[in-house]
């Protein structure tokens, strides 16, 4: 970063900055929900939303003595490019308990890029049930919108240029926690 | 996956299970409030039934819905087939009102094949005569992998009236590609021609398979539909098949192949009872296992429109992508 040029591959985050990210993320959901009375639930996208959700769930948990329900919204058969780019595996949709309709529902992804996820996301959800509030969190911020989207928690701002690709590893999903950015566009 | 299909044995392994975890998060629609999902949105799809059909044409009407294309049911009865129209303008004139998909079902076997050649949209076998329909094999294999999990060494019986079933052909064919063992059980009159070259086993002795030396490793019954019509005397109204007399009586047929009381005990507590309706009971199975908890009836029917909405999805949500990528974004 700062004007160098990545080296292929360059880790720029490790495990416990991760751990750091997803504790603070915890905390200013805490804020956020308290005025609710926790009324809410987190629904991870997956494939890493859902292991993401799920942490943040457990670390509100820990801070605030609250279950925050979680749940995950798969978003492949919304999405505007199927036709573009052909059909795909399904992830699984999993209510949270007690629903969503009348809750804080909070959208947890990986990495925030175009937008197109989450407004997939959000047509998703109006089919699931009416929730109160809708707001984002995401890990990793990297920019390069398409559509009026923004996060309401933001692990980390990272900025990229749009040739690059971010990699957001998982203990969950990929055997260790790390964030990387490599040369070379989204497969 | 091929742009068509037609028989359960052009799937390969890789594409038979994707179609199966696809339609096991289609199945969970079923329980929801919206039952709608966006992918076929502005798609037309044609049922073109040449053959009575109430549950398949239903189960593929609600499939297409349920993902938003718009679904158009032509029945041969009342088209211009009956005015002589012939079958290869008959889905020519259908085919350039622009639809995306035919499902088509015929009783003439290999019908549907020849209408595949004539026409550029991806057409889906939903029964030709006694030759195949692959959905319902899906949707079996789909109760099976519910109840038993991975059918790799599995072991499948089904009984019936094989020379007459599509059913048979195509389970055959797709639970051999993933992996089950099948063995065909119907007397010698009901086992088709050939059946010798088929990746099965067969026998003509119902109880010699349940209670054999291999009898611990049965895990799944399928029972067969036996039509009245097949069999001689004692029929009211008195009608037959015009290809003759395949089983002497009814009560012959029950005692020799019906699932009994007696025969459902000598069944393995995990084994499932499948039927692809609609069924005789008291003929081919009996009220007590078509009623048992093991009965897989009513979650075939369901698991029909789910496995439908997973072969439409795979089939026609990304048919202008230059190759269908598996790659997860």
């Amino acid at each position: 970063m700062n004007g160098r040029a990545r080296t292929p591959a360059e880790t720029t985050l490790g495990a416990p900055d991760v751990a750091r990210i997803v504790d603070r993320m915890a905390h200013q959901i805490i804020e956020s929900i308290a005025k609710f009375g926790f009324d809410a639930a987190l629904l991870g996208i997956p494939t890493r939303g859902v292991p993401l959700a799920h942490r943040l769930s457990d670390r509100i948990k820990v801070f605030a003595d609250v279950a925050v329900p979680v749940g995950s919204v798969d978003v492949t058969l919304y999405r505007d490019d199927l036709r573009l780019r052909g059909v795909r595996p399904l992830g699984e949709t999993v209510e949270p308990e007690g629903g969503i309709t009348g809750k804080t529902v909070i959208l947890v992804d990986d990495v925030l890029f175009s937008g197109r996820t989450i407004r997939a996301a959000l047509d998703a959800l109006a089919d699931l049930g009416r929730p109160r509030a809708v707001q984002l969190a995401v890990l990793v911020d990297r920019g390069h919108r398409e559509l009026p989207i923004r996060a309401d928690y933001v692990g980390k701002n990272l900025p990229t240029s749009p040739r690059e690709s971010v990699r957001v590893s998982l203990a969950e999903t990929d055997g260790a926690d790390a964030v990387s950015v490599t040369e070379g566009a989204d497969a | 996956m091929s742009r068509h299909l037609l028989s359960a044995g052009d799937l390969s392994s890789d594409e038979a299970i994707a179609i199966l975890d696809a339609a096991k998060q289609m199945h969970a629609i079923q329980t929801r409030e919206v039952k709608k999902l966006p992918p076929l949105r502005g798609r037309t799809i044609v049922n073109l039934f040449f053959e009575d059909s109430t549950r398949t044409r239903s189960s593929f009407e609600i499939a297409g819905k349920w993902l938003s294309a718009d679904v158009i049911n032509v029945s041969a009865k009342g088209s211009s087939m009956s005015k002589g129209e012939s079958l290869r303008d008959t889905v020519l004139t259908v085919a350039a009102l622009g639809v995306d998909a035919l499902v088509v079902r015929h009783n003439a076997s290999g019908a549907v094949q020849r209408i595949a050649g004539w026409v550029s949209c991806p057409v889906i076998n939903a029964g030709d005569g006694t030759h195949e329909h692959p959905t319902q094999a899906l949707l079996d294999a789909y109760s099976l992998r519910e109840r038993l999990g991975d059918l790799t060494d599995r072991h499948v019986v089904i009984v019936g009236d094989i020379t007459h079933s599509r059913v048979a052909r195509s389970n055959v064919l797709l639970l051999t590609t993933l992996g089950a063992r099948v063995t065909l059980v119907a007397p010698p009159t009901l086992l088709p021609a050939g059946v010798g070259a088929w990746e099965c086993a067969t026998s003509w002795d119902l109880d010699a398979v349940l209670t054999g030396k291999a009898a611990g490793d049965v895990d799944a019954v399928m029972m067969l539909r036996v039509q009245r019509e097949r069999m001689g005397g004692g029929l009211p109204g008195g009608a037959r098949d015009p290809g003759g007399v395949f089983v002497p009586t009814e009560r012959e047929y029950a005692i020799g192949y019906g699932l009994s009381p007696a025969r459902l005990d000598l069944l393995a507590e995990h084994a499932p009872i499948l039927h692809p309706g609609p069924m005789n009971r008291g003929l081919e199975i009996s009220s007590v296992a078509a009623d048992s908890a093991r009965s897989m009836v009513l979650d075939q029917v369901q698991a029909g429109v789910a496995v439908r909405m997973a072969v439409l999805y795979r089939m026609l949500a990304g048919v202008d992508a230059p190759a269908l990528a598996e790659a997860s974004a």
